[in-house]
């Protein structure tokens, strides 16, 4: 399937952006300078796109619905973690020039494409996964839309795993078992979620070396995150449960 | 890096100065007016059991806070870990209630 | 220099807060053993304290009074963040917090000189 939404060679302003690419696989690379015509209207993946259609085949990069659901095509843009497909060229255009380069905090397979590996794997660490208690013998557990609790699980369940919070978090660069944002923000809906099990599990799971304790509330997760999240605040209430948990009181 | 318990301990200890740190600075203020003095200070601390609390208070819960907030500090920015850190925080949290103490005793003996 | 991504308020209130509270760690033993002194040493006490007449030294305590009230409002909000139900005006908050401590250090600056 070709997508046909970036192959004009012709600029509709009349001029060219210069845009550096990181191209490089593993930890080796450098960044590469394209020139891109400019259209008047162009997110950063049409300018993307348009490299690997028309100017190098060699490029690798990830997008999938290019409408902003999916949360594949993040990447590195002048510096900030984003969306490409969500970004508006003159939106972020320095003087004519861009950067895109990979996600940062992740390590890279090749040019823009960074193994997300390990951010799932932390996922599942955080037990950010869902532990069922009931079979389906039992009744359907009611569930109050309305109660406290599920309140708090549904201002922070409509992550997609994009990762662009992980790339913004300073606290994941300073260390390399910290769980991360994404996974501790799940972890955090799960733990209002009353349907689960495996609280105590869960607890523990945030509670360690890489536990939400290394969170320091920067806010480059909430500042970043395309869908308005805020994990640091569903960090903060994982800080209150696991102290909680420790003083013994009961909830 | 921080556990549970570090973490509380570390809340802790913040809240415990939070009205120290008040108290502390006001005093600074008043206390500067009209110059500051060794005989000005002695003076008023000298023999009294209440700034003794006081400050001996402040003096550990500071060096609680400052050992573990170094720690983070080391840990985040220095391949530093497990025996070493341990020993690391502990060495902090001496040096600053050994010294810290003295000081308390100095200007407080009667 | 700063990198792009770090480029707003919450994370300069982060890196005061890590500054100020770093700062203030390698003043304390400092302080501390200048005031043993009035014990052990009460001549050399008195001299120090004379240093504070200059007003290089009256500036550095203006910036110690500073990274304390920064260190200590910051704190705060880190509690309330924490432990008090989240509100959405942590960048008023931060700015408030910077300003107070501002404000404490420059009432001490003033009575100071």
């Amino acid at each position: 399937m070709t997508t046909d939404f970036a192959n004009h060679s012709e600029s509709s302003t009349g001029t060219h952006m210069k845009v550096s690419v990181w191209r490089g696989e593993g930890n080796s690379g450098a960044f590469e300078l394209f020139q891109v015509p400019a259209q008047e209207n162009q997110t950063i993946l049409d300018v993307v796109a348009w490299i690997q259609q028309q100017s190098d085949p060699t490029l690798s990069y990830r997008y999938a619905c290019r409408v902003g659901m999916c949360g594949s095509c993040a990447m590195m843009v002048n510096g900030k973690p984003r969306w490409t497909c969500r970004t508006h060229v003159n939106k972020v255009l320095q003087q004519g020039r861009l950067e895109i380069a990979p996600l940062r905090n992740l390590p890279v397979i090749k040019d823009l494409v960074a193994d997300m590996s390990e951010f799932f794997d932390k996922w599942v660490k955080a037990e950010a996964v869902f532990h069922p208690s009931k079979t389906r013998h039992d009744a359907i557990e009611p569930i109050n839309p309305a109660s406290p609790k599920r309140i708090a699980a549904s201002a922070a369940i409509e992550c997609i795993n994009c990762a662009v919070c992980y790339a913004a978090c300073d606290a994941v660069s300073a260390n390399a078992e910290y769980l991360g944002p994404a996974a501790l923000n799940r972890a955090w809906t799960l733990l209002n979620d009353e349907r689960d099990s495996a609280n105590s599990e869960r607890l523990k799971a945030v509670s360690g070396v890489g536990g939400c304790h290394n969170c320091h509330s920067q806010q480059g997760c909430m500042e970043y995150c395309p869908n308005e999240l805020n994990p640091t605040a569903s960090i903060a209430g994982l800080k209150r449960a696991t102290l909680k948990h420790l003083l013994g009181w009961k909830d | 890096m921080l556990d549970v318990r570090l973490y509380l301990l570390q809340r802790l200890s913040a809240m415990v100065m939070a009205p120290l740190v008040l108290g502390h600075i006001a005093m600074m203020i008043y206390a500067v007016q009209d110059g500051l003095s060794a005989t000005e200070i002695l003076s008023r601390t000298q023999g009294s059991w209440l700034w003794a609390l006081f400050y001996g208070t402040f003096v550990l819960a500071v060096s609680v806070h400052a050992a573990i907030g170094l720690r983070v500090i080391v840990f985040e920015t220095s391949g530093l870990r497990n025996r070493a850190l341990t020993v690391f925080t502990w060495a902090v949290f001496a040096g600053l209630l050994y010294p810290g103490i003295q000081a308390v005793y100095a200007v407080t003996a009667s | 220099m700063i990198r792009p991504h770090r480029s707003h308020p919450l994370w300069y209130a982060f890196l005061l807060h890590r500054l100020s509270g770093l700062a203030l760690a390698i003043f304390l033993p400092f302080h501390f053993y200048v005031l043993a002194l009035a014990l052990t040493e009460p001549d050399r006490f008195g001299e120090l304290i004379e240093w504070v007449e200059y007003p290089m030294v009256k500036f550095a305590e203006f910036g110690l009074v500073f990274l304390l009230a920064v260190h200590f409002f910051g704190g705060l909000r880190l509690i309330a963040l924490e432990f008090l139900p989240w509100s959405p005006l942590q960048k008023t908050y931060a700015a408030i917090a910077a300003s107070a401590a501002f404000l404490i250090a420059s009432t001490f600056f003033l009575s100071a000189i």
